[in-house]
């Protein structure tokens, strides 16, 4: 019986720094607004975001191994051909261990569709397109700061910058709402990453129904001073879900209370 | 106490939900060895049909698939596209034309239930073989776009701008061409089908 007991405690206690660990990956409530994107809103009507729950951080090379190390088929060797190209994980030294880097680095060089999983197997979901430029546009003390030149010219100066990927999460600003590296570190997938029409670029293959996004991506900018965010756009607007890339991390969001 | 009782539960819930992915995807990758990894048979999701028909898209194995993403309510691109389909279809080997199915997955499964689908297929004379009308839920519709990189956008209650994307799938479900544009020149596709079609 004695030994029952102490197994079972032994049990509890590997489950509790699970749970512990589990917490580090901290989310904050984001509440409900609207703002106009820089693209992708009809007749210049704002986009209203419901309220949701964001990580603080990009999630890191150590917490990505944990992932690993539970879900097999995510590990760099096995991960199927339809799920990333051969650049998945492309930095890490094998399946279990990813070499050199800062373990509190952002994991980067991941798929859409392992961060999609990796999300769900923490009860979360990536942010949509709108919940994450909407958590973007913070600075420190605004809830948009987009018309602001400092804002844009840090942002901006970022995308010059080269290898941010290697720096540890939490290093950039504090923004409104608490979170950390929207800006500065890496890029990041968003669950509908793949909605963008840039019909700047000369593709035959989209629709414009009714010619909403017809007449380029510049004239659907409802703010030409954001550049960076039309970097991002554009960015996503390349991505296919397999790609993995070297500035290319996630973070994960949640509709209610994780 | 109360707290880590809670604590407790809660880890053996969030233990639980992961271990469940885990069993599921071992269980899939064990009963299909021969599924490639290029494969789209590899996704787990549900879809329906029109005819309120639930299937995975495993089920449909050994036949090639000629797929599109449209909504039934669309006024613009989709009635090309459709067009564009039936014109494949009505080119395809007759002696081989057995092994192909011509599939429209929605883009909008809010509107688009399988009374939707089946009146939609009804009025546009497309509710036989080979004709197939698939919908899931709007995650699976996402994840279906993203491995056959289609991009949409619903911009407004009832309207979607999206790519105009034909794929051709293999009997084994790997992609292995796909016609861009509307009412493009289809010869190089209607070979690939019956090329792959013939192989069966």
């Amino acid at each position: 019986m004695k030994k029952y007991i102490f197994i079972l405690t032994i049990i509890f206690f590997t489950m509790l720094t699970d749970f512990v660990r589990a917490q580090q990956a901290r989310t904050v409530f984001i509440k409900e607004g609207s703002f106009i994107p820089l693209y992708g809103s009809v007749s210049k009507n704002p986009v209203v975001v419901k309220p949701f729950y964001i990580d603080v951080y990009p999630i890191t090379n150590s917490e990505f191994l944990e992932f690993a190390k539970k879900n097999m088929p995510y590990r760099k060797s096995k991960i199927k051909g339809i799920f990333a190209d051969k650049s998945y994980l492309s930095y890490w030294k094998n399946d279990l261990d990813f070499g050199n880097v800062n373990p509190k680095s952002p994991v980067t060089s991941v798929s859409w569709f392992a961060a999609k999983k990796y999300c769900e197997c923490q009860g979360k979901r990536l942010p949509t397109l709108d919940e994450w430029e909407y958590v973007a546009m913070a600075d420190t003390k605004k809830v948009d700061a987009r018309t602001k030149k400092e804002f844009n010219e840090y942002i901006l100066s970022w995308y010059e910058k080269s290898r941010t990927y290697e720096n540890e999460i939490g290093k950039t600003f504090k923004n409104y709402w608490g979170v950390y590296d929207m800006h500065g570190l890496v890029w990041e997938w968003t669950a509908d990453f793949n909605s963008i029409f840039l019909s700047g670029e000369s593709r035959k293959d989209k629709s414009e129904d009714k010619n909403l996004f017809c007449g380029g991506a510049s004239v659907n900018a409802t703010d030409l001073m954001d550049y960076a965010a039309f970097m991002r756009y554009a960015f996503r607007g390349s991505l296919k879900a397999q790609y993995s890339t070297r500035n290319l991390g996630f973070r994960c969001a949640s509709t209610t209370k994780p | 106490m109360n707290k880590k009782i809670i604590a407790f539960i809660i880890v053996l819930f969030t233990l639980q939900s992961c271990k469940d992915s885990k069993k599921e995807e071992i269980s899939i990758t064990s009963k299909n060895k021969e599924i490639s990894d290029l494969s789209i048979y590899n996704l787990p999701s549900q879809w329906t049909t029109q005819d309120g028909k639930n299937i995975e898209l495993k089920s449909l194995r050994g036949n090639v698939l000629v797929m599109v993403m449209i909504y039934t309510t669309c006024k613009a691109a989709c009635p090309r596209l459709v067009a564009d389909m039936r014109n494949i279809e009505s080119k395809l080997d007759k002696t081989t034309k057995k092994n192909v199915k011509l599939i429209l997955v929605s883009i909008d499964p809010v509107t688009d239930t399988p009374q939707k689908l089946k009146s939609f297929a009804i009025a546009n004379k497309m509710n036989q073989d080979p004709w197939i009308f698939l919908r899931s839920t709007e995650d699976n519709t996402r994840e279906f776009a993203a491995v056959l990189a289609v991009n949409y956008k619903q911009i407004s209650p009832m309207e979607f701008s999206h790519s105009n994307i034909i794929s051709v799938f293999n009997p084994s479900g790997e992609l292995i061409y796909q016609q861009e544009g509307l009412g493009v020149d289809n010869d190089k596709t209607v070979t690939k089908i019956n090329e792959e079609a013939k192989k069966i």
